[in-house]
């Protein structure tokens, strides 16, 4: 079984944003980068997998700028086997992004699709069902848990009324929720070795696909800010002001 | 073109979200048609016909339906969407998982999560967790949209008497299967529409002291929240995460117990009427939203304040 994983290269979950002054977007010059930390779950999954024997090959790929590369040389760090690169531009939509990894899935043909189940710059939570959908897959979205059985998965989700497990056949796609593992640590002997795993460079223009985008960001603003609050010294005072004052108990 | 709302049920009742969901689509278009796909859920189907926004409900039944799969919901709303100028669902779980494969079917760039309709093409909608807002403006001439549920008030549930036409079934598809689902039954009031959340964060510190929040959380009338440090822990169940990648609340309290107030956990609850925080790190983000903070050891603090409660005449239910 071969395992295809996307990966995106994001303003770091830690970084407190800071919206830029003419509201065309948020400050990512001098920012700290990271991988989106779900896809490091779908990373750590696929060569957890891989390790279980029920893999041959892990595969990373990422669609962004020159610098997106990092993202998958950080998954060649934690056991990936090697990468791709789609090279590309300014900020895709999630629907471009499918239709360049649905490319890479007819030239690359893996059983399995991983990626996280939403990215944490724009929190869109698409691209996993739109790549599915457009190569009729089953989906598996929110995975929480996987069982790899011959040519199925089983995998539990995570919904909001609590889990739902369902069966799917494979090629699939699963996107990944940040319960599913615990992604591992790059040591640095692996860092050192995963300069050397290949990585292939695609240019997005040679996929033949249309990524022209359908929206537009007419502005970027900070929302409103919440008052300041106050300290109260105790818990009586505290249960007097929320009955007298703001009046919610 | 009027507008196809996706109602959100049970194959019983409609989930609520779909009257909040009913509001933002009657904000795009007056003319708001729903589609209800399940097995034997015609008393749902007869609910949402009651609703005074929806105009036409489109009932499509079938054996297949029964577990909400998306591969099995997209086709039908594919097949329909010819005659709408939008697809409207709400962004929890079940919009999440299913509107993106529509979109993808239709060529539709979606607009995720949007919390105001600024005009039938342009959304506000949060990013990075809510710490900036992008006005969105949509291109496509099929707009699919999720709706924050917790952005639009729910609309009327009685009064309306719209036609139910029956739509024909699409085929099965058997490459997914359902096998169970696990609902955490309780009898307190839903997280997402609860008046009062109660949270506890990893300051608990086990699944057992989370018993100091269900003894306040009852005596307020209140939902139980839980911060992701608090589920990943185990002290309790997903079903309870607010944040980022968790649940969206609003009630006019939200109570922080233990919970230091990660970028990730103020995106589900800042836009709470009230907040207060307890938290024994003076320093704890959680702070800087919080209209009443108190600085205090939670596990002297929750006693003292389910004694305070005690001592009161009335409790607002």
């Amino acid at each position: 079984m071969k395992i295809l994983v996307a990966v995106k290269r994001v303003i770091d979950y830690n970084v407190q944003i800071r919206v830029k002054e003419d509201g065309t977007g948020v400050v990512t010059d001098n920012v700290k980068m990271s991988t989106n930390p779900p896809d490091d779950n779908a990373i750590e999954e696929a060569v957890k997998i891989k390790e279980a024997g029920k893999a041959t090959e892990v595969v990373a790929v990422t669609v962004g700028e020159e610098k997106a590369q990092e993202t998958v040389r950080k998954a060649l760090a934690v056991g990936a086997d090697r990468g791709i690169h789609v090279k590309v531009d300014g900020v895709l939509e999630p629907l471009a992004v499918s239709k360049i990894l649905q490319k890479i899935v007819d030239k690359e043909k893996p059983d399995l699709v991983f990626m996280g189940k939403q990215a944490i710059d724009d929190d869109c939570n698409q691209t996993g069902q739109m790549l599915s959908a457009l190569l009729n897959w089953p989906q598996a979205t929110f995975a929480s848990k996987i069982d790899v059985k011959d040519n199925k998965l089983e995998v539990t989700r995570e919904i909001d009324e609590g889990l739902e497990t369902i069966e799917i056949n494979v090629p699939a796609i699963v996107t990944c929720d940040l319960r599913l593992n615990e992604p591992r640590y790059a040591s640095l002997p692996n860092i050192m070795k995963a300069k050397k795993k290949p990585i292939e460079e695609i240019a997005a223009s040679d996929l033949g696909v249309d990524v022209s985008p359908r929206l537009e960001q007419l502005k970027v603003e900070e929302p409103p800010k919440r008052k300041a609050g106050i300290k109260v010294a105790n818990v009586a005072e505290l249960v007097q002001k929320l009955k007298n004052e703001a009046k919610v108990i | 073109m009027a507008v196809l709302l996706i109602a959100e049920h049970n194959n019983k009742e409609l989930r609520p979200f779909t009257l909040n969901a009913a509001t933002a689509a009657s904000q795009i278009d007056s003319d708001v048609h729903a589609v209800i796909i399940g097995q034997n859920s015609a008393d749902a189907a007869k609910q949402l016909s009651e609703l005074p926004v929806v105009k036409k409900v489109l009932s499509v039944e079938g054996a297949h339906y029964e577990n909400f799969t998306a591969e099995n919901f997209a086709p039908v709303i594919v097949k329909l969407a010819e005659n709408y100028s939008h697809i409207i669902c709400s962004a929890n779980t079940f919009g999440k998982n299913l509107m993106p494969r529509i979109a993808a079917h239709l060529d539709t760039s979606q607009v995720s999560d949007i919390i105001k309709v600024i005009s039938p093409d342009t959304f506000l909608r949060p990013i990075y967790a809510g710490n900036a807002f992008a006005t969105i403006k949509s291109n496509d001439v099929k707009k699919c949209v999720t709706i924050r549920p917790t952005s639009f008030d729910p609309c009327e549930s009685t009064g309306g008497s719209a036609p139910i036409e029956k739509v024909d079934a699409s085929e099965e598809f058997s490459n997914t299967k359902f096998i169970k689902r696990e609902e955490i039954k309780s009898d307190r009031p839903e997280l997402g529409t609860a008046r009062i959340v109660v949270s506890g964060g990893r300051g608990m510190q086990s699944g057992d002291n989370f018993k100091l929040i269900t003894e306040i959380a009852d005596k307020l009338g209140a939902a139980i929240g839980a911060s992701r440090a608090a589920v990943d822990a185990g002290y309790i169940s997903n079903d309870h995460q607010v944040g980022q990648t968790g649940k969206v609340v609003v009630p006019d309290l939200y109570i922080a117990v233990g919970i230091s107030g990660a970028i990730q956990h103020l995106a589900g609850m800042k836009e709470s009427k009230v907040i207060v925080a307890i938290n024994k790190d003076g320093e704890a983000p959680i702070f800087s939203v919080a209209d009443y903070g108190l600085e205090a050891d939670l596990f002297e603090a929750l006693p003292q304040f389910m004694e305070e409660l005690n001592k009161l005449n009335t409790i607002q239910k």
